[in-house]
């Protein structure tokens, strides 16, 4: 069936969502993006006013379990309204990092129990390799002596990576046997041997922490590994920790369309106090180029949205979504990031300012076509799935 | 809840005109447009797939097997991909049926809905588009004017489908010019009546086996009982929406079309000692209209499922009209492109595909679900 509707308890939740939004995270975002390193934490009261808004959440979910969308679905749906009030002000907030997706997709039930609680960053980028990810130098080598894995290498940009409490590092058993090699371990920050060494200054996604980390001859339990360390020469290996992104990608993807269409939102209501109106019921001889610059926007933001709302409904059903994920991170990430430019200009001089938050949301979402594989890579993605070429037949 | 996946009826409806557009519609579609060609067999043999006979009440003559707006997108986005031109042409009737459908008089149904339910082609469409360089549907100048018992209509149409041979042809005219869409009235009018003049062909572009005809009325009188809805009218919005959620969907059929084909000839055609579709420059351009017409879809889908939910489609049937005309003109642009020299001849379909694309931008009316 084709089917656009949303469930009631779901625009519920993003009304509350939308309406923390405009009288926490907005109030407070200018602050932490001023002052990315030296900001305060919340205070007692915020925090509490934090932890309140999620109980009411999770409450409002329990209430009506039928009533709602599958998670994928809701999920993304939800994460455009967060990141629609502000993208990264929560996010420590929230106590959950993509290293928790990776947990979430393969642990044991022991894992689960060891981890389930840990507030978990991913590790992957190295200074050498972003995008190359099956070029990582980390490694990890087991001292069958005492059952442990030894961790050494250097990660940066690690989201959250100074606020959480543990991090999903992939790190190599056998740089000679490439990809199959890249294995996930989840290395708890109090181990000795894993040390914060910086804190990256950024153009925008301010209030998020990026942290550089080594880790030197850092060692973990032998569970610590997420799935098995066989190394298996075959596909599956690589497979299982790039399925994760299937799974992470249409999130992200709607991070960019909630900022973007803060944006937008904000740009028409300013218009629409100067006296412009938005009909959707004209010809092109008799739009304006404002008129048309916001169906524009709109059309694609739209698409976008819908984009991952596919890619969010496959995953629900348990299909294998990679060409349709990586397609909605493509569109998402570039659609809003040009949204959000077109919308400072015309927002003249005062969309500049940083008396508004605009500027801010323009900065804050360029992350989004780098971050979770940048919009070349997934398009990349998207042409090898098309074309049912490997990595080998198009580079 | 939200959800993305064909249902049984309407996979089974999705293989079964795509099989026809293989079958029928690809083998002859280069020399229908080579010569301008409308096969008239053809007309009856997508008669028989039933799109009129499927929406119409048993009590008229029908299948009564219900109208959706969203499963006619599907069904005319398959029939678009095997050649848009000959699917219009052969759904031209549909655009005089569904107004009446929509609006008729309970008279008006009984009179003019078993015509759409017979056993051959009944030939009717409709006249919306006007030859101005700045036409805007909702700014129409052919004008309706109420005359005691008749109705007199004065203007020019252009882009008629099949007009010299329609027996009918709905017409859409304002009592008001200026007055926006609540004074659009919808008007059957006999094309042998006093007063209308049916043009010689139009040569277009594209769209080239599509018999398109100018049509002028100079006070041509017919009775009132021809307006469409009588007192009522008709609700033009919602017509006009109807039509771009079925256009959209033949937009999207004639892109992927084009992306499907660049696709494989991309993957065959050598060039620097590896298929072209090993360099990024190409890979990327397939890879974009991939995405473009995956949105363009969900875009087209979503306008038709409100309309198929009678809300205000306004909005969305605007924003995925103006989308997918500009992504399927980029669709195939690039289509064109990844074939180089080749993609420019008149013998793989991409050249054809992008002059039939580019009518996406202009077409209002001319498809309606």
């Amino acid at each position: 069936m084709i089917d656009f509707e949303i469930a009631p308890l779901t625009k519920e939740i993003v009304q509350t969502i939308e309406t923390f939004g405009r009288s926490f995270s907005r109030k407070k975002a200018r602050y932490y993006d001023e002052y990315e390193h030296e900001h305060e934490g919340l205070k007692p009261d915020e925090i509490k006013a934090v932890q309140e808004y999620q109980l009411g959440i999770l409450k409002k979910m329990q209430e009506s379990k039928k009533d709602r969308e599958k998670p994928s679905l809701s999920g993304v749906i939800t994460g455009e309204a967060r990141s629609w009030g502000d993208q990264a002000l929560l996010s420590g907030a929230v106590r959950m990092g993509l290293g928790n997706a990776a947990i979430n997709a393969v642990a044991t039930d022991d894992q689960k129990k060891r981890f389930g609680r840990l507030f978990a960053a991913m590790a992957i980028t190295e200074p050498c390799c972003g995008s190359d990810t099956a070029s990582i130098q980390t490694t990890a080598k087991l001292d069958e002596a005492t059952n442990e894995w030894i961790i050494n290498g250097e990660k940066i940009f690690v989201t959250s990576g100074h606020k959480c409490e543990a991090v999903v590092v992939w790190a190599s058993l056998d740089r000679s046997k490439g990809r199959p090699a890249i294995k996930s371990f989840v290395v708890e920050k109090t181990r000795p041997g894993c040390t914060v060494t910086k804190l990256e200054k950024k153009l925008g996604i301010r209030a998020s922490d990026t942290a550089a980390i080594v880790l030197e001859d850092c060692r973990i339990p032998y569970d610590n590994i997420l799935g098995t360390p066989e190394i298996q020469e075959k596909k599956g290996g690589f497979r299982g920790v790039m399925a994760t992104f299937d799974a992470t990608r249409p999130g992200v993807a709607a991070s960019a369309v909630g900022i973007a269409k803060a944006a937008l939102d904000f740009t028409k209501e300013k218009l629409e106090a100067e006296g412009y109106t938005f009909p959707y019921d004209r010809g092109i001889h008799s739009l304006s180029a404002v008129q048309r610059d916001m169906m524009d926007m709109e059309a694609n933001l739209d698409t976008a949205r819908l984009l991952i709302w596919r890619a969010a409904a496959l995953m629900d059903q348990r299909q294998r979504n990679s060409k349709e994920a990586s397609m909605a991170k493509a569109k998402a990430g570039r659609s809003a990031t040009l949204v959000c430019q077109k919308c400072v200009l015309l927002m003249g001089p005062l969309g500049y300012s940083r008396e508004w938050l605009l500027e801010k949301w323009m900065r804050d979402c360029k992350i989004t076509d780098l971050y979770e594989g940048t919009g070349q890579i997934n398009t990349l993605i998207v042409a090898r799935q098309i074309l049912g070429f490997s990595r080998d037949q198009l580079k | 809840m939200a959800e993305f996946t064909l249902d049984e009826e309407q996979q089974q409806i999705q293989d079964m005109m795509r099989k026809f557009a293989q079958n029928e519609l690809r083998q002859i579609a280069r020399d229908c447009d080579e010569e301008d060609k409308l096969p008239p067999e053809l007309l009856n043999k997508v008669w028989e797939l039933g799109f009129t006979h499927n929406a119409i009440e048993e009590k008229y003559g029908g299948y009564e097997l219900g109208r959706s707006a969203v499963t006619s997108a599907i069904a005319v986005e398959e029939l678009a991909w095997g050649d848009v031109s000959l699917a219009i042409a052969c759904l031209a009737p549909m655009t005089m049926m569904v107004p009446i459908l929509e609006f008729g008089t309970d008279e008006q149904k009984e009179e003019w809905l078993p015509k759409f339910c017979g056993e051959s082609f009944y030939a009717a469409t409709s006249a919306l588009m006007e030859p101005r360089v700045t036409f805007d549907p909702v700014a129409l100048q052919t004008t309706v004017e109420m005359s005691g018992d008749s109705l007199i209509l004065n203007g020019k149409k252009c882009m008629v489908p099949l007009a010299d041979q329609a027996e009918q042809i709905l017409v859409y005219a304002t009592t008001a010019k200026g007055a926006g869409p609540a004074s659009v009235e919808a008007i059957i009018v006999d094309r042998d009546t006093p007063g209308l003049e049916v043009g010689q062909r139009e040569k277009n572009m594209g769209l080239k086996p599509l018999p398109l005809f100018p049509v002028t009325f100079t006070n041509c009188e017919v009775p009132k009982d021809r307006r469409v809805g009588g007192d009522r009218g008709i609700n033009y919005m919602r017509l006009l929406n109807l039509s771009r959620a079925n256009l959209c969907a033949m937009a999207v059929g004639v892109a992927r079309a084009s992306n499907e084909y660049a696709i494989g000839y991309a993957k065959e055609r050598v060039a620097f000692g590896e298929p072209i579709a090993s360099r990024q420059a190409i890979a990327f351009m397939l890879a974009e209209s991939a995405i473009e017409v995956d949105g363009m879809r969900l875009l087209a889908w979503r306008a038709a499922w409100r309309l198929d939910r009678h809300e205000d489609a306004t909005r969305d049937a605007a924003l995925a009209k103006m989308y997918c005309a500009e992504q399927a003109m980029k669709v195939v642009d690039y289509g064109v492109q990844i074939l180089g020299g080749h993609g420019y001849i008149r013998e793989h379909p991409v050249e054809m595909w992008f002059r039939n694309g580019r009518g996406f931008a202009t077409m209002e009316g001319l498809a309606i679900g």
